[in-house]
This record gives C-alpha cells, sequence and structure tokens, in this order.
C-alpha cells in the first residue's frame, strides 16, 4: 500500500504547514518601513539564517532547511526529481553561456540540481556532453550550436527553457503519482500560456511559437499558437474553452493581473493537499509552499531595499499555500 | 473426532484472527502518524494516543467473540459434545466479527490517521477529530451484536 508509506512525514508535514507564512504575515512585511524591519520580523518567525544583514544567506538557509527535512523523511529522494529539473537546465544554460565568455563565473549556478553543477561545467567545457544525463544531451548539442553560429541567447535559452519543460513533464507523467503528473501539467500548461500571451504582445511568429511551445495534456498547442499570431483576445477567448476560463478573465483585465493569475495558477491547485492525509502529495505541496513563500520574501525584501511603494509590491507578492 | 466442536472451534479462531488482524494494522498506521505529530509537538501526546487506540477495539471485540464461543462449545470445561450443524451454525455465527471486524478495524485506522491530522492542525477541534473514527464503530459494533446474538441462540438450539 504506497498511499500508507508516507503516514509518519504527512502527520509532521501537518504540524510544519502552520509554522509556513501566512498572507497576513506577509502583509505585515509589506507594511514594514524597511528592509531591515522586515528581517527582524522574519527572524521573529525563525528565519534567521546567514545574520540580520544576509537575506540571500537566509533564504539560501530556509531552502536548504526544506530539503533537509525531506531527505529526513523520504528515502527515496528521486521522487522529488521533478522539481529540481528546472534548476538543471538553468545550470546547463548557464555554463553554456559561461563557456561563451572569456571570463568565469561561479555565482550564476543553482546548488540544487538532480546533476552535479561542476559536472555540468566540465562536460559542456570539454565537449563531453555524453557525460550528462541523456535527456540533457541532445538540447544541451542544440542549444550550443544555436549560441555558437547564430550568437542568439534567446534561441538558445528557448531550447532548453522547453527542454526544461518537456523533462518536468514527462517526470510527472512517468511518476504515476497523480500530484507529481498536476505538477508537470500544469508547469507546462502556465509557460505555454504565459509565452503564448507575451508573443502575441510582441509579433512572433508561427515558427518562434512552435519551437517555445511544449505540448501537454489539457491545451492544444496548436489551437493555442493559432490564437496567440491572431491577438491576445484570441488567446483569452481559447483559455475559456480550458481548465483555465479564470486566466482569461484576468488576462482581459490586465497584464499584471494575468502574470499574477499564472504565478498563483500552481499554489492554487495543489491546495487540496492540505486535506489529504495520505500519499506523496502534501510532502511535494509542502517543498512548492516553501518555494512559494521563499519567493515572495525574496519580493518584498527587494521591494523594500529598492524604495518601492507598498502597492507596488503588494501586486508581485504571491499567494499563500496556507 | 468431533467435527462440530473443530468448525465451531474454527469460527472462535476466525473472529479472534481477521478482528485482531484488521486492529492490528488500524493502531499501526494510526500510530505512524501519531508519531509523526509527537516529533513535532510533543505536548500533543495524550490527544493523539486516544485517536490512536480506537481501532483497537476491534481486536478486543474478537477476542470476546472467540472466548464466547469457547465456552458455549465446551473447550474451556466441560461437555464438547456438539453436533457438526451446530458446529457450522457457530462458525456462520463468527462470521460477522471477523469479516467486519477486519474491515472496519482498518477503515477507522484511515480515519484516525486523518483525524490525528486534524488535531495536528487545530489542537481545539479534538471533540470532533474522536467522532470521526468513533463513527466506524458502529459497524464493528453491529458485528459484534449480532455474532453475540447468533451464539447465545445456537447455544438454546435442539439441533
Amino acid at each position: 500500500m504506497a498511499e500508507n508509506q508516507y503516514i509518519y512525514a504527512v502527520a509532521r508535514i501537518r504540524c510544519r504547514e502552520q509554522r509556513l507564512l501566512n498572507a497576513s504575515f506577509l502583509e505585515q512585511l509589506v507594511t514594514a518601513p524597511d528592509a531591515e524591519a522586515c528581517m527582524r520580523l522574519l527572524g521573529e518567525k525563525g528565519w534567521d539564517g546567514g545574520g540580520p544583514e544576509d537575506s540571500d544567506g537566509m533564504l539560501a538557509q530556509e531552502q536548504k532547511r526544506t530539503w533537509d527535512l525531506m531527505r529526513e523523511l523520504v528515502q527515496d529522494m528521486s521522487v522529488f526529481d521533478v522539481f529540481l529539473y528546472e534548476n538543471d537546465y538553468h545550470n546547463l544554460k548557464a555554463a553554456i553561456k559561461e563557456c561563451k565568455s572569456p571570463n568565469a563565473f561561479s555565482n550564476i549556478y543553482l546548488s540544487q540540481g538532480t546533476v552535479p553543477v561542476e559536472r555540468i561545467r566540465q562536460a559542456v567545457q570539454e565537449n563531453r556532453l555524453e557525460d550528462l544525463p541523456e535527456r540533457m544531451r541532445e538540447p544541451a548539442r542544440e542549444a550550443r550550436q544555436a549560441l555558437l553560429h547564430t550568437g542568439d541567447g534567446q534561441l538558445c535559452d528557448m531550447i532548453l527553457d522547453r527542454a526544461a519543460l518537456e523533462a518536468v513533464r514527462q517526470a510527472g507523467e512517468a511518476s504515476g503519482n497523480e500530484f507529481l503528473k498536476l505538477y508537470g501539467e500544469l508547469t507546462v500548461a502556465a509557460a505555454d500560456i504565459k509565452m503564448a500571451v507575451r508573443a502575441s504582445r510582441t509579433g512572433k511568429n508561427r515558427a518562434f511559437l512552435d519551437t517555445a511551445l511544449v505540448e501537454c495534456r489539457t491545451l492544444n498547442r496548436d489551437s493555442l499558437a493559432r490564437a496567440a499570431l491572431d491577438s491576445e483576445e484570441a488567446v483569452a477567448a481559447y483559455l475559456e474553452k480550458t481548465d483555465y476560463q479564470d486566466g482569461a478573465q484576468e488576462l482581459r483585465e490586465s497584464p499584471s493581473a494575468f502574470e499574477r493569475w499564472c504565478d498563483n495558477l500552481l499554489i492554487r491547485r495543489i491546495r487540496p493537499q492540505l486535506r489529504n492525509p495520505f500519499g506523496i502529495g502534501p510532502l511535494a505541496a509542502y517543498i512548492l509552499a516553501r518555494d512559494n513563500e521563499i519567493k515572495s520574501v525574496r519580493i518584498i525584501l527587494a521591494g523594500k531595499r529598492n524604495r518601492l511603494p507598498e502597492e507596488a509590491i503588494r501586486e508581485r507578492v504571491r499567494e499563500t499555500y496556507v | 473426532m468431533n467435527i462440530g466442536v473443530a468448525l465451531a472451534l474454527l469460527g472462535a479462531v476466525l473472529a479472534a484472527l481477521f478482528a485482531g488482524i484488521g486492529s492490528a494494522i488500524g493502531v499501526g498506521l494510526a500510530g505512524e502518524a501519531a508519531a509523526g505529530v509527537v516529533t513535532e509537538e510533543p505536548s500533543s501526546f495524550s490527544k493523539v494516543l486516544l485517536l490512536q487506540l480506537l481501532p483497537g477495539t476491534q481486536g478486543i471485540y474478537g477476542l470476546l467473540i472467540g472466548f464466547v464461543t469457547l465456552t458455549q462449545i465446551g473447550v474451556m470445561g466441560g461437555s464438547s459434545d456438539i453436533s457438526i450443524i451446530k458446529g457450522a451454525l457457530y462458525l456462520a455465527a463468527c462470521l460477522p466479527m471477523a469479516f467486519v471486524g477486519y474491515k472496519s478495524a482498518i477503515s477507522q485506522g484511515k480515519a484516525s490517521v486523518a483525524s490525528i491530522g486534524l488535531v495536528a492542525k487545530r489542537p481545539d477541534q479534538f471533540g470532533k477529530a474522536m467522532i470521526f473514527p468513533a463513527m466506524v464503530e458502529t459497524y464493528a459494533i453491529l458485528a459484534l451484536l449480532i455474532s453475540i446474538l447468533a451464539i447465545f441462540g445456537i447455544g438454546g438450539m435442539a439441533v
């Protein structure tokens, strides 16, 4: 009975969910006078890694805490690989671009990934792409050629973003777990919808859309591409016929409302896991919820440091899981 | 060898066996969840312990049915001379407790796991959290009732 495998872990997560930052606490952060006050408030919540000045250190520490907890609760961590694939492809992107640049950068890599950063870096620098996992070899070759031959960084990014989304969706499908499948599907769908809207705003052509959009179950790639070529309104009209009708309304309202809807899509759809006592779903949802709150805190701190008005920060803060 | 006694004994054993296995699974599931909550919140121990124990009752009911049957058929002392038909009737009488006990204990264990999650989130809702797994108990009690009525009824029958 696989669903009974995680009963202990889910019970612990139920208690940890109580300590997630809620909407009213985020509002308190938004209304705080400056970044230092925010750090103080976060410190009271136990977010105290990295010292009072080092917000990046603190956020990295919080991320590490989430993964440390998961390592303690779950023996086979490979079930969560699907969340880390995007980091792998980010690192691959960074390695390819670093290769083309005369300088070496070390701070452009993300440490949380399924493939060690050094392995990706070496494989790209020494042109030994066969050292990479099979799913990454072809996109890496294609992206590197695109960058070397055309010098087009955007094309290189697009190839790897697409490969990352495909990897996430395939891993979700292959996991056989409903929650991970939903995660893969929603990640791809949100990226596709966002891409279609942006392409239609900037007047991109069909070839661009064919490269950028990724196949998924809940959206028809061809219809979405055709709508994007037509107009933003056509994209909204198409969305009304899909599972993402609420997105159409937001798209008609304003660009920022739509972007916010895309960001919140995943967190809204995973919320039923709060009431699920069995299986890996609540654990996976907790990882996403923690990620989400770390992103929100990063947005607030950056806003406070740059003295953005409260309203501008509030608009960018994501919905909370609890 | 008296086949009637063997059949009745089989019934008594099945009631104790299945209801006991079900309770062990149910209490085990709830125990895992309880341990999870106590790891994070040691002060919840007494609340989650009560919830963990709820699926344990079926095992006791199974024991009771087994014990009453053994007394009735004379295995515990006295005469143990019963007909094959009477033995088969005792066997049938024990089955509700065996099957309902097994299934209801596991289901109650799952309900307890969910309720332990509820207590972890809202400790003040402990009373309500107790009610959900306790509802499953109804069906174990109904099975106990029918098994016990049948066993005592068979005792007075002249077959």
